[in-house]
């Protein structure tokens, strides 16, 4: 299968005031076309660093990288700025958990809606005012004239992430990030925007990759998985085959602690027990072994190497679930 | 609360400030231990003292004599300056010197947001690079160097030296604009080298703070390009401590370039106090520091319209507090 977005060997640290922070180390990922990918992981390992350096948009003289990307068969990382930045919109595009910070608070709804058609596209203002208005309506924004006309604080938090999508497809991408897209928002709104996304993808067969710190988010909307810890992804599968028959204690983990009863907004949150590693100082051995309930001598001293399966089914652990030694 | 009814409260706040500071000075006037009847009429019998004292209240109480101060500063009489020859007119001085002081700073302004804006875009923008390192420490640099050693320097080298400019004087815009121009490029200068130092460190701040943001980012992932996202989106939710600052600096700008008007004998506001308190002329200083504080006042009210457009969250959260 063609991948759309194909991931080698990503490395990005951070120098910062404690020394080189490691946020992401090592990452493979493959995107196929026309799938949704979940990259699942607890808050802090590195799911959003590795998204925005996949697209290039991490700023700062602080960054370190190294790796490939390649997107459609352009490689990202040997492009300039310039060149990376003509596939945005049309190419990839992102939608961001908190859609009261992602959207300019000082702004129109319709200006920053239909800058990118003006800009990517070359409409004309009032072209791109109409089409602005098309994509509320797309997103099932009621009311879309008077939408257009308002601030982002004048909207409510489900209302903000629609306009956000519709920003994000407003050119019709190939890719699209959605990084926590639900997080922010309480349960019923949660469903309606993953339903939103599922619809988009189906009518522009959009790719996505949907960042989440909850599996239950991943389960109906993604074809493949990729878990991450601590910088790292751990296991990556097909979304059925991971939930019956996962390899790592970690993916377990995580999945027990997904909240059997309903629950209020914000609340789902998983608690494993212990605290993700240090950034700047990851030790020698598996990064999961203080908190893993099957950790053994050999997991504090080695760092396990990445393991397939013959159905493809990628981990990285020296003790797996499921897998006689 | 409606609109309208804000901008009422708001104004009512700025004029219960005015009548405060005014009444202050007033009764600061009335604390100096001396006579001030003897004092603008030092050569003058004590029939023609106690005259004055009743023209301007001296003989009741602070507020009695506040109240008559303020009844004809309202009237447009802000009193009389006195000589051993006679009386001129406060007035008369105001409106000679407020042009020039008007004219000081909006040039002031204008030269120093012009230079301010694209240095503090720019040092944001390259934050911790060479540019931003250049751009700081130089301004750091000519922030530690006071107006009127710059104001001297131009004037040792610019005016006498390469003699490029005039060094004294005010001619008025109808005299030829150029004339006006030659006159007020040094004194600006003078005033707007801290200016600038000042404004780009707010700017860069607050463009540093605001380039961390998701809507950034946002902006980013839309394709746009650095330039536009800098001027377009970052600038405008970043200036709001800039804007504040330049607001009083406008005040401060009218009422308190004493010492570059001195030197390049711009004589506007600034030296009108300088001269009421040099000559004693308490009536003068009274009315003069209250036209200072009308322009302060009106300055703050400019404040508030332009953070409404600035941050259009403003504007709501004032209807809705
Ligand atoms: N600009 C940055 N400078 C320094 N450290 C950063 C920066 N951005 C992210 N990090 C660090 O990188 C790690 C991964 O962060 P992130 O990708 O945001 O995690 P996630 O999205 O999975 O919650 C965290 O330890 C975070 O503190
Ligand atoms: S390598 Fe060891 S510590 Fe790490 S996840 Fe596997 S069993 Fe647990
Ligand atoms: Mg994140």
């Amino acid at each position: 299968m063609s991948s759309l977005l194909s991931v080698k060997n990503m490395s990005i640290n951070f120098d910062t005031p404690r020394g080189s922070l490691e946020a992401v180390r090592g990452v493979d990922i493959e995107i196929p076309a026309g799938t949704s990918v979940g990259v699942v992981g607890e808050s802090g390992s590195g799911k959003t660093v590795m998204c925005r350096a996949a697209m290039g948009l991490l700023q700062g003289s602080n960054v370190k990288r190294s790796g490939t990307v390649v997107f459609d068969g352009h490689e990202l990382t040997a492009m300039s700025k310039e060149e990376v930045r003509n596939l945005f919109g049309s190419g990839m595009a992102m939608i961001f958990q908190d859609p009261m910070t992602a959207l300019n608070p000082v702004r129109r709804i319709g200006s920053q809606l239909s800058e990118g058609l003006r800009v990517r596209l070359g409409m004309s203002k009032e072209d791109a005012l109409v089409r602005s208005k098309e994509l509320l309506e797309l997103v099932r924004i009621p009311n879309a004239a008077a939408i257009l006309k308002s601030f982002p604080y004048q909207l409510s938090g489900g209302m903000r992430q629609r306009v956000m999508i519709a920003i994000a497809i407003a050119c019709n991408p190939k890719l699209l990030f959605a990084d926590e897209p639900t997080t922010a928002l309480d349960v019923t709104v949660q469903a309606q925007i993953l339903q939103l996304l599922r619809e988009l993808r189906e009518d522009l067969q959009m790719s996505m990759v949907l960042v989440t710190h909850d599996l239950g988010v991943v389960a109906g909307n993604t074809d493949y998985v990729a878990v991450m810890y601590a910088g790292e992804v751990v296991e990556y599968a097909p979304t059925t085959k991971l939930f019956a028959d996962m390899r790592m204690p970690y993916t377990e983990a995580l999945l027990e602690s997904i909240p059997k009863v309903d629950h209020k907004s914000g609340t789902r949150l998983a608690v494993i027990a212990g605290r993700l590693p240090n950034p700047t100082d990851r030790g020698a051995g598996c990064s999961f072994a203080p908190r893993c309930k099957y950790a053994q001598e050999k997991c504090h001293k080695e760092h396990p190497e990445l393991k397939k399966d013959p159905d493809g089914h990628l981990y990285r652990c020296w003790f797996p679930i499921g897998v006689a030694l | 609360m409606s609109r309208i009814s804000f901008w009422l409260q708001r104004i009512a706040q700025l004029l219960i400030v005015l009548l405060l500071v005014t009444f202050g000075v007033s009764l600061l006037l009335r604390l100096v231990p001396v006579d001030l009847a003897t004092i603008l009429l030092p050569a003058s019998s004590e029939g023609e003292r106690e005259i004055l004292r009743a023209e301007l209240g001296f003989d009741k109480g602070p507020i009695g004599y506040y109240l008559q101060w303020l009844g004809n500063f309202v009237q447009g009489d802000f009193g009389k300056i006195y000589f051993s020859g006679g009386t001129e007119e406060v007035s008369d001085h105001l409106k000679q010197a407020m042009p020039r002081s008007l004219l000081l700073m909006v040039y002031t302004q204008i030269l120093s947001l012009v230079i301010a804006v694209p240095l503090g875009v720019l040092s944001a923008y390259r934050a911790g690079r060479r540019a931003d390192k250049i751009i700081s420490n130089s301004l750091f640099a000519l922030s530690s160097v006071p107006n009127f050693a710059i104001a001297l320097l131009l004037v040792i080298f610019v005016g006498v030296k390469f003699a490029w400019l005039p060094t004294l004087g005010y001619v008025p815009i109808a005299e030829g604009y150029w004339e006006h121009l030659k006159h007020m490029i040094m004194p600006v200068i003078s005033l707007s080298l801290g200016l600038i130092a000042t404004y780009t460190r707010l700017l860069r701040a607050d463009m540093i703070a605001a380039l961390r943001e998701d809507y950034v980012t946002m902006a980013a992932s839309k394709g746009l390009s650095d330039r536009r996202i800098l001027w377009r989106h970052v600038l405008r939710p970043s200036s709001m401590t800039l804007l504040t600052s330049a607001a009083l600096s406008m005040g401060a700008l009218i009422g308190g370039a004493i010492v570059i008007e001195s030197i390049f004998a711009t004589y506007g506001i600034g030296f009108e106090v300088f001269a009421a308190i040099g000559g004693r002329q308490y009536i003068a200083l009274q009315s003069t520091v209250a036209v200072i504080a009308l322009f302060y006042v009106f300055f703050n009210l400019v404040v508030d319209v332009g953070s409404g457009f600035v941050d259009p969250r403003t504007r709501d959260r004032r209807v809705n507090a």
